[in-house]
């Protein structure tokens, strides 16, 4: 009311030029934040890197490194930065007992890390997400159902749940089919051993959205549960969820790494970073330490660039913190 | 007792420095109950923050000064002026269970608040906790004693609060919106022993509120509060009754009563200026009846006004603006 | 727009039934879950929250429902829009039985609900924040007339906002962009987008500033003149109540303690709970007099008294009160009273 008395009264009200919404975006408090945190900018930066570099692996690293024709026996355990005397192949964090290149691994392994983290989160955002919305929205034994499980999957370590589902699924399938869905499998272990969080925070979120004012006036004119669901309370519990899941994908990360460190992921013909850690580490003491140490710090920058990321997001969307 | 000089308050954001008090001035005495009102974003909880150094960050006081007892405190440094909030500062807030803590029994935290500010034993502070009880009017204080502040009403926690407000025997209470959250017949009751209490004990109080009716039978004195700024003060029936500045009119007349039915409320056009963006000169000339050029361009200082202190161009003393003659009329009218 | 029929039709049917409650009663479980209600061996607890209303509305008249908190005014209100079911009782809108309203939704229940919306209190939470205000209003509209056209709704929308004190331009903003008694005129849009007959408000202005509550109340008085509307306004302040209302129903504890025509509530009333409100409520005219300080509080409505709620507070209870429930019974003057005292003639 206030800008209407203070503007002069014209018979023809002229909107104000609205700024673009790319305009809106750089002036939002996001932004702002986000230029402000030089650790959080040189997170983003790393993780847009560490991504691009995991997508375009094809294009970037040298050799194939699941295709066993492009390795050289030969030139197994070449140090960092040397050229082979053998085949004159060029080594920039040298190379492993089968002669693969260590960069190329990382580069092909972190594709792998983030495609099973991507999709498992994406997994356990869904389908706890649906879960939550039920239990939230409709309550009752649904609720209690849902919610129990939920407590009863968090006593274990998700880590555990993980190694647990893995060995069932694996347990139903045939041994030849192993290596080919170990990444399918990966997903589903990691992602069913994540849902109760997403399930927790949506849930809480609906319950709250529920008795929320505008929803009650929703129901007043009568629109079907769905379309309040999907409508109203969906949109507007999503914030949380976002959050969770990026943080939630540094763990997935992790998760994988740790599952195919365990022997229980992906396998040495299709080595994730767990995977070349693991088969690093038995040569650690016998001198071929870059064997172990760059798929490690490669993996330890990934993390901590997309959790640091996660927690600024959720600093930043937290409307109690602001 | 109590003397505010000229208190500026600033928050500054990325998008410039908001001013949310701007040279607000006032005094307390000794016993006095000074009701301070006004609509929300008008400042007059900032004011009590500012006073009591609650203010949230990165707010802070920018000029001015704050006197209690003639001392200055607004200038101390943290260590020494924490130990005043509760020893010469009391509080009270719209909820008592943020002024109580779940955890711990009430005569605990009284005891407790009554030991780090007076020299007594446990068994003194004790005594001293059930005559605190007894004096703010909780029924057979001695069972309550142990009880913890969800076993309590909503009026009887108040009353609680009250009691630890005045454990350590303040000069001073602030209390911020203290029955907002009451229903009304608890609130005369919470009124009536926070008066009756401030008097015997000499206490000077600012009570803060929205609520016109509590002022009305509180307060003995009203400073009325907008935009951060202080545009009226004076004695309560005065400004109630008369009062002077064109916002106290409206406010006054807008407000629904039972003694009279009106087919029509009284409305004051618009809605308070944000802070981002208060209008140059009078910050109420936009949505004023009387305003002019002079309003527009030249902020009005508190000045003389019937029985009160209005800042208004109205009432200058040297060359009061003429009240605009076609609405005049019609607004006396609303005003009851 | 049709305000013209509107007020013309009201006209001709002033007087006519609107609303019809009978001995309404909604109660809630608020026992602790079944496990720990086992464990510790604890019955189960109900909150009657609301026991026994009844009431009815004429077309174009507005009856306030006013109390203290936990009397259970907004249950009321919930339990006529159908966002709460009937423990008990029956309801009739129109002549036609919506008792089970909160069981039908959809095209099934839109007959009945595009007759009536429903105006909140809190203004920060009744509009959804992730959409325009345009959307906002447009919302019945999309629902209950799927045949406008978009173009259509965006003029009506607009239509409305200029209506309601806004700009039409204000379609394209968010909610957090307005203030509240801004947001509260945007619910008001939303509410009247069908031209719906009857309104139920629950505490519109309790969040409001003064100046503000000023400016919607005058505003829900003009659109109350110009579309004929019936209010059911909920509210726990006695001045606004006296100002918006025809007549006024006092609770108490999920039942009705007094209903009567404002005037007469305010000169007159008879039911010592009714006395004891208007007293405690502060007074501009006479400053400095302390009000009468009323003893006690609301108890809790899990374990209320037995008898008459009030007896503990009132300071006529004899022993009928604390053991029988009193019944409303109409009096000669247009009111009716649930107060032993009244209708043993021991009280004026």
């Amino acid at each position: 009311m206030s800008q209407q008395n203070q503007a002069p009264q014209s018979a023809a009200p002229v909107a104000p030029p609205k700024p673009s919404k790319w305009r809106t975006f750089l002036d939002s408090d996001i932004v702002y934040s986000w230029k402000r945190q030089p650790v959080v900018i040189l997170a983003t930066l790393v993780t847009l890197i560490m991504f691009a570099a995991a997508l375009f692996a094809p294009w970037i690293a040298p050799q194939n490194p699941f295709d066993p024709r492009q390795l050289e026996l030969i030139d197994a355990f070449t140090p960092p930065m040397t050229t082979s005397d053998f085949t004159g192949n060029f080594y920039l964090l040298g190379s492993d007992s089968q002669g693969r290149d260590v960069f190329s691994a990382i580069l092909y392994g972190s594709r792998i890390s983030l495609l099973v983290g991507f999709a498992a989160v994406i997994f356990a955002l869904v389908m706890g997400t649906a879960l939550g919305l039920l239990a939230g929205f409709r309550g009752g034994w649904r609720d209690a159902l849902i919610m129990r499980i939920a407590d009863v999957q968090l006593t274990f370590p998700s880590i555990l749940m993980a190694l647990l589902i893995f060995g069932v699924i694996r347990g139903f399938l045939p041994r030849s089919l192993h290596a080919e869905v170990a990444i399918i499998v990966l997903i589903i272990a990691i992602g069913l051993s994540d849902w109760v969080q997403y399930a927790r925070a949506v849930r809480g979120a609906t319950m709250v959205e529920k008795s929320k004012e505008y929803v009650q006036a929703a129901r007043v004119i009568g629109l079907p549960a769905r379309k309040i669901l999907f409508q109203h309370i969906l949109p507007n519990v999503m914030r949380p969820v976002l959050v969770i899941g990026t943080i939630g994908l540094a763990l997935a990360i992790i998760a994988e790494a740790t599952l195919s460190f365990l022997g229980v992921g992906m396998p040495a013909t299709q080595p994730s970073l767990g995977t070349l850690i693991r088969v690093g580490q038995d040569y650690m003491f016998s001198g071929e330490w870059w064997i172990l140490l760059f798929p490690g710090l490669a993996l330890l920058i990934l993390a901590l660039s997309v959790n640091l990321l996660g927690d600024w997001l959720r600093d930043v969307l937290n409307p109690k913190l602001r | 007792m109590l003397s505010v000089r000229h208190l500026r308050v600033e928050f500054p954001t990325r998008h410039g420095t908001l001013v949310a008090l701007d040279d607000v001035s006032f005094d307390i005495a000794p016993g006095e109950v000074l009701g301070v009102v006004g609509e929300s974003g008008a400042g007059k909880s900032m004011t009590g923050n500012a006073v009591i150094r609650l203010l949230e960050p990165p707010g802070h006081i920018a000029a001015g000064e704050v006197l209690l007892s003639g001392k200055r405190i607004d200038d101390l440094p943290e260590e020494h002026f924490v130990p005043l909030r509760g020893r010469h500062i009391g509080m009270i807030f719209q909820d008592p269970l943020t002024s109580l803590n779940p955890l711990f029994s009430v005569g605990d935290q009284l005891v407790e608040t009554i030991r780090a500010h007076l020299p007594m034993s446990e068994k003194q502070a004790r005594e001293e906790a059930l005559r605190l009880l007894r004096e703010v009017g909780i029924p057979a204080p001695e069972t309550r004693l142990d009880s913890y502040p969800h076993q309590f009403s909503g009026g009887m926690r108040q009353r609680v609060v009250i009691a630890l407000a005045l454990a350590a025997r303040p000069e001073f209470i602030i209390a911020d919106e203290p029955t907002t959250a009451l229903d009304v017949s608890v609130q005369a009751q919470i009124l009536a022993l926070l008066k009756r209490l401030c008097a015997d004990h000499g206490t000077a109080v600012m009570l803060v509120t929205h609520d016109m009716g509590v002022i009305a039978e509180t307060a003995d004195r009203v400073a009325v509060m907008y935009a951060g700024r202080l545009i009226e003060i004076g004695p309560v029936d005065e400004v109630i009754r008369n009062p002077q500045h064109p916002y106290t009119k409206g406010l006054m007349a807008s407000i629904p009563g039972i003694a009279k039915r009106l087919e029509r409320l009284y409305q004051i056009e618009g809605s308070m200026p944000r802070l981002a963006a208060i209008p140059e000169g009078c910050a109420f000339n936009p949505r004023c009846p009387h305003a002019q050029q002079r309003c527009r361009a030249e902020r009005p200082d508190l000045m003389p006004a019937g029985g009160s202190q209005a800042a208004c161009w109205l009432h200058d003393p040297v060359d009061p603006l003429p009240l605009r003659q076609d609405l005049a009329g019609e607004e006396v009218s609303h005003v009851r | 727009m049709c305000a013209d029929t509107a007020v013309k039709k009201s006209m001709a049917t002033q007087g006519e039934v609107l609303l019809e409650a009978q001995d309404l009663a909604r109660h809630f479980d608020v026992s602790k879950p079944w496990l720990n209600r086992v464990i510790e061996r604890r019955e189960k607890l109900t909150l009657k929250a609301v026991d026994g209303v009844s009431f009815s509305i004429r077309r174009g008249e507005t009856l306030s429902l006013v109390g203290e908190s936990g009397c259970g005014k907004s249950t009321v209100a919930r339990l006529v829009v159908g966002l709460y079911g009937l423990t008990r009782g029956k309801l009739a809108f129109d002549g036609e039985d919506i008792s089970n309203l909160a069981g039908r939704t959809g095209r099934q229940a839109a007959s009945v609900r595009k007759r009536f919306q429903m105006i909140f209190q809190d203004p920060y939470a009744s509009l959804n924040p992730l959409w325009r205000v345009g959307t906002i209003i447009g919302e019945p509209l999309r629902f209950f007339r799927p045949e406008m056209n978009s173009a259509d709704r965006r003029r009506r929308v607009g239509e409305l906002l200029e209506h309601v004190g806004l700009s039409a331009m204000d379609a394209n903003r968010y909610p957090h962009e307005f203030s509240g008694g801004q947001r509260q005129r945007i619910s008001i849009a939303r509410a009247l987008a069908n031209e719906p007959e009857f309104m139920i408000c629950d505490e519109p202005t309790s969040a409001l500033d003064v100046s503000v509550q000023a400016q919607i109340l005058n505003l829900m008085r003009d659109l109350q003149d110009e579309y004929g509307l019936t209010y059911l306004f909920i509210s726990h302040d006695m001045a606004v109540v006296k100002h918006m209302s025809d007549r006024i129903a006092v609770m108490y504890l999920g039942r009705i303690a007094e209903i009567a025509p404002a005037d007469q509530l305010f000169e007159n009333p008879h039911h010592p709970y009714s006395k004891m409100l208007l007293a405690a409520v502060p007074s501009l005219e006479g400053v400095g007099k302390e009000r009468t300080v009323i003893q006690g509080e609301v108890p809790n409505p899990v374990h209320p008294p037995t008898g008459c709620a009030f007896h503990p507070r009132c300071p006529h209870a004899n022993e009928r009160c604390k053991a029988e429930v009193p019944r409303l019974i109409a009096r000669s003057d247009g009111s009716e009273v649930a107060c032993h005292g009244v209708e043993e003639g021991r009280l004026p």
